[in-house]
């Protein structure tokens, strides 16, 4: 059974008719061609697949379009404004936090979701925040790094 | 490049293809969608081992959104393997399926979720027969035959090699340790899960696009398998997601898209589930090991007897290889004069084993770094002194005929022991808390093909045009370790321009020239020497051109800034685009080569293949802990890692290999297995296979030491697999530092700290550990005179160099 879906995706209104069970992830991805958003398991244990709804971390392949709807979603693909990259994804590219760059996008929309909350987050926080985002390449040094850079960089743009 | 001065090598810039990553670009092979495009499906047996008597696909084929329903009866009757000497695989299975997880049928149909509805219809009958679950019952029936070739019944190649007078040697010893280790079986579980898309078009040609790191070897046994020409294939590498090994092999889901393709007339796209992904495995080896060394009232090795038995799963995969190196790098560290390697791999009805990062080495490697440790506590030696008194030397032969150049282990342990504080807190540290140390060597490179041949490793064309742009071809496949960013550094070196004035395009198989693959740590070292070569030849030709323009010889110039000037008068020269207009206006079009193959070095004996590499890395690394006497649990606390990369072409990027080894070893030491019941894997989610978050990764300590080595570029050697051998054993050893006892198998999970104490407090051997060998006859041993010692040359010979 198909339903009509209206989301809000990047701060843009997308009408979708797609089948009712179908998960965010698969909407995303499929339905509006946004494959910035990866999968891992599809069975929420890897973080990998991580979006915003409202500011909060969500994994997009246990949540249902339906319950979206009305709400703010946000993907990678909406973290860089009018082509000014976020200032985790600049720090992200200049350290290396990137290898292979498939939980990537989940990892920066979960940190992004913690500065937002906690502009100044200690080493330990950022851990925390992040244990759910499993990434099998870095071993999460250089992932720490960058967060902790861009929390710097934003908070001397604030001051 | 200034002369004798580097100006983008050694420096931290990010990867070329960071900006794509980070802003949700970057196309993995899942997220291509093509018109018309079909989903597949596979069905996969649900038994270990059984006969198939029966596939019955007519309901699935009267499904409503089915397109097609294939069995191995639609495909050519050719069995496959990555090595010519296993080709035991069928993508879809005919007769037997020897695994849970063989896949039998494959649908193709308008979505997903039909196609896997269809899979349901489709009707199997099986035979079920004896599954053989452990090297022991694979022995022990010799009447049940998972195949019908090998080395025996049910074992896939036994080897024996022996070099020098092994017995004399133990019997002159001063102590003779023999030790036995168990290495658990683990996974690659890289984030991207396989998929490819295939689209055999309507002038019967065949593309696929897969996340593989071997399009070459994809492509040649996709030509075998459908029966086309290669002439007629085309593979296209996307960006891979993490390979670490686990996207090595031709797989099932690569073959079924490609002929539901053609059946279809649509493009085909199959990706696995991560349940799948467990089950395709081809990852790291159970290995027992028995290990006998004779050691010197101060340490030093007088000559070592290594058994290994490993549990090789359904399938040949990469086995072979993999049974020679567990046996072929322990003479590369230590000086050993005299060495005996014996080697077994068995058949077993478990997903196939096949290279994981460092392939085949950290086991053993596990069993002799955990050895020394205990031989030092019995001759009672600093185990980093010890280490530190008995380096190879650089530049010579080994026992097994390995030629070694340069060793920079020696500054790693100095390095090592002075950041870590091991002189202070080796058996100082407050109960429970201990410290370890381990070393390790590995290969830049596999020095052999994996089929026989006189051509390239690899090959690259550097091409430059009027507009300034270079562009890089190169068949090498960048899976998230910077290669292809190494290869843009080592041009923008070359030529004197950024990195970011060349475009390197990925692996494609009509046009990008050959190369074998992202494996065995081969790409850096192999392709960046082509790239050096190739940009040397535009290099010659663009100094040519603006030599004749300025009046001057062309020995004169020097490229740097993005211009071409004479040497000492930068303003007497042109920009670089001009100086490529200047070249290409007097030689016309500006392609040019660079091939490399390693140097012919292979020991002159049968299984000499395996092991030689062009140069070899080295690692030390100390391992803090943290023991909880009541649980169990093993917190690893601070790692410090020193590495003899050679050079770093990128420390940042050296740096992230490194660390991401350090993880990785530290998810193996403490936490990960694949392991089975009754055939079906206990554990294949992300959740229930345990691996290290950010909070169980401590802090990681890395210290890049250079040097310098003659074979590799720029002096380069390998940074991604090497990091990842020491770790596991200076976790051990760290844990016996703390609470005293051995834990000599992988993982060293709470369950077995808790019950080597309880040993303890009963009086028994405070060790966990195998306590039996398999009963099994090894062949005759070929022996061969140890070349332990022999001088090598400096720098080899090798093809293509001119």
């Amino acid at each position: 059974m198909k339903t009509l879906l209206s989301l809000r995706v990047n701060g843009e209104e997308r009408d979708v008719f797609a089948a009712a069970h179908k998960t965010l992830l698969e909407v995303l991805r499929e339905d509006l061609n946004l494959t910035g958003t990866k999968h891992g398991c599809e069975l929420g244990e890897c973080g990998t697949c991580t979006v915003l709804v409202d500011g909060e971390p969500v994994l997009s392949c246990l949540a249902l379009p339906v319950e979206c709807q009305g709400r703010e979603i946000k993907t990678v693909e909406g973290m860089a404004l009018g082509g000014q990259l976020h200032p985790l994804q600049q720090a992200f590219a200049e350290l290396g936090a990137a290898q292979c760059g498939y939980c990537t996008p989940g990892i920066l929309l979960t940190a992004e979701a913690l500065l937002v909350e906690n502009p100044t987050p200690t080493r330990d926080e950022v851990k925390h925040a992040l244990a759910g985002n499993l990434c099998r390449c870095t071993g999460y040094t250089k992932i720490l790094d960058a967060v902790e850079l861009a929390a710097l960089r934003i908070k001397g743009a604030r001051a | 490049m200034k002369k004798g001065n580097f100006t983008v090598v050694g420096q931290s810039l990010p990867k070329i293809d960071a900006w794509a990553k980070v802003v949700g670009e970057t196309r993995y092979t899942d997220d291509l969608l093509m018109s018309r495009m079909a989903h597949g499906k596979l069905l996969r047996s649900p038994h270990p081992h059984a006969l198939i008597k029966r596939i019955d696909t007519a309901r699935a084929r009267a499904l409503p959104g089915v397109y097609a329903v294939i069995t191995g009866h639609d495909l050519p009757r050719v069995k496959f393997g990555i090595l010519p000497v296993s080709q035991d695989e069928e993508a879809l299975c005919v007769e037997k399926v020897r695994m849970v997880g063989d896949a039998v049928a494959a649908v193709a149909a308008v979505d997903e979720e039909t196609a896997e509805r269809a899979t349901l219809l489709i009707e199997v009958e099986y035979e079920p027969l004896r599954p053989l679950m452990s090297i022991e019952d694979s022995l022990a029936h010799p009447e049940v035959r998972i195949h019908e070739y090998g080395d025996g019944p049910n074992v896939h190649k036994a080897v024996a090699l022996q070099f020098g007078d092994v017995e004399a040697a133990l019997a002159s010893a001063d102590l003779v340790r023999e030790d036995v280790f168990f290495f658990e079986g683990n996974t690659h579980l890289p984030m991207e899960q396989h998929s490819a898309v295939a689209q055999w078009g309507a002038d019967g040609k065949l593309t696929l696009w897969s996340s593989t790191q071997t399009p070459h070897y994809v492509h040649r046994l996709l030509s075998k398998i459908l029966q086309v020409p290669q002439a007629h294939v085309r593979v296209v590498a996307a960006p891979v997601g993490g390979g670490f090994g686990g996207k090595l092999d031709p797989f099932a889901h690569e073959i079924a898209a490609c002929k539901l393709s053609q059946l279809t007339g649509r493009p085909v796209k199959i990706t696995l589930t991560r349940e799948e992904v467990f089950y395709v495995h081809r990852g790291r080896h159970p290995v027992l090991m028995w290990i006998k060394t004779g050691f010197t009232k101060d340490g030093a090795i007088t000559g070592m007897h290594f058994r290994s038995w490993l549990d090789g799963g359904a399938y040949g995969s990469y086995g072979v290889a993999s049974t020679f190196y567990t046996g072929a790098l322990q003479t590369v560290t230590y000086k050993i004069p005299v060495y005996k390697f014996e080697g077994a791999r068995v058949f077993t009805n478990k997903p196939p084993c096949g290279p994981k990062r460092g392939h085949g080495t950290p086991q053993p490697r596990f069993a002799m770094e955990c050895q020394i440790d205990k031989a030092a506590e019995q001759l009672g030696l600093d185990p980093a002194d010890m280490r530190r008194r008995n380096l190879a030397e650089p530049f010579v032969k080994t026992a097994n005929h390995l030629t070694v150049t340069t060793i920079g282990l020696g500054e790693c342990i100095d390095r090592v022991v002075e950041a870590s504080g091991w002189r202070e807190k080796r058996g100082n540290l407050p109960p429970g808390k201990g410290i370890g140390i381990a070393c390790s060597s590995y290969l830049t490179g596999a020095g052999t093909a994996i089929y026989w041949n006189d051509m390239p490793h690899t090959g690259v064309v550097v091409r430059a045009d009027r507009s300034g742009l270079v562009a890089v071809l190169c068949g090498a496949t960048d899976i998230g370790q910077g290669s292809d960013s190494i290869l843009a550094y080592l041009v923008a070196e070359v030529l004197g321009i950024e990195p970011k004035d060349i475009r390197v395009h990925p692996a494609d198989t009509d046009l990008t020239p050959v190369d074998l693959g992202s494996y065995s740590s081969r790409v850096t070292l192999m392709a960046g020497n082509a790239v050096i070569q190739a940009a040397e030849r535009l290099r010659a030709k663009i100094f040519e051109a603006v030599a004749r323009k300025l009046e001057v010889t062309a020995d004169r110039l020097v490229a740097e800034d993005r211009r071409v000037f004479v040497d000492g008068d930068s303003d007497r020269g042109v920009s670089f685009a001009q100086a490529v207009v200047l070249a290409e206006s007097l030689f016309g079009v500006l392609a040019f080569p660079g091939s490399y193959a390693p140097p012919k070095r292979a020991g002159k004996y049968k299984g000499g293949g395996v092991g030689p590499s062009p140069c070899y890395s080295y690692s030390a690394c100390v391992v803090e802990v943290d023991v909880d006497r009541e649980t169990g649990e093993v917190k690893p606390t601070e790692v410090w890692i020193a590495h003899d990369v050679g050079r770093a072409l990128n420390p940042l990027l050296v740096e992230g290999q490194v660390e991401g080894s350090i993880y990785m070893g530290l998810g193996e030491a403490l936490m990960e297995e694949q392991v089975f019941r009754k055939g079906v894997h206990k554990i294949p989610s992300m959740l229930e296979y345990k691996s290290p978050t950010t909070l169980e990764t401590p802090e990681i300590h890395t210290i890049l030491v250079e040097s310098d080595d003659p074979e590799g570029p720029f002096g380069a050697k390998e940074a991604g697999q090497g990091p990842l051998l020491p770790v596991i054993p200076a976790v051990a050893n760290a844990v016996c530092d703390a609470v005293g006892v051995r834990i000599d198998e992988t993982p060293i999970t709470p369950e077995k700290v808790i019950k080597a104490l309880e040993a303890r407090r009963q009086g028994q051997p405070a060790r966990v550990g195998p306590e039996r060998l398999p009963v099994f006859r090894f062949p005759e041993a070929r022996v061969v005179e140890s070349a332990f010692g022999e001088p090598a040359e400096r720098i080899a010979e090798r093809p293509f160099a001119s």
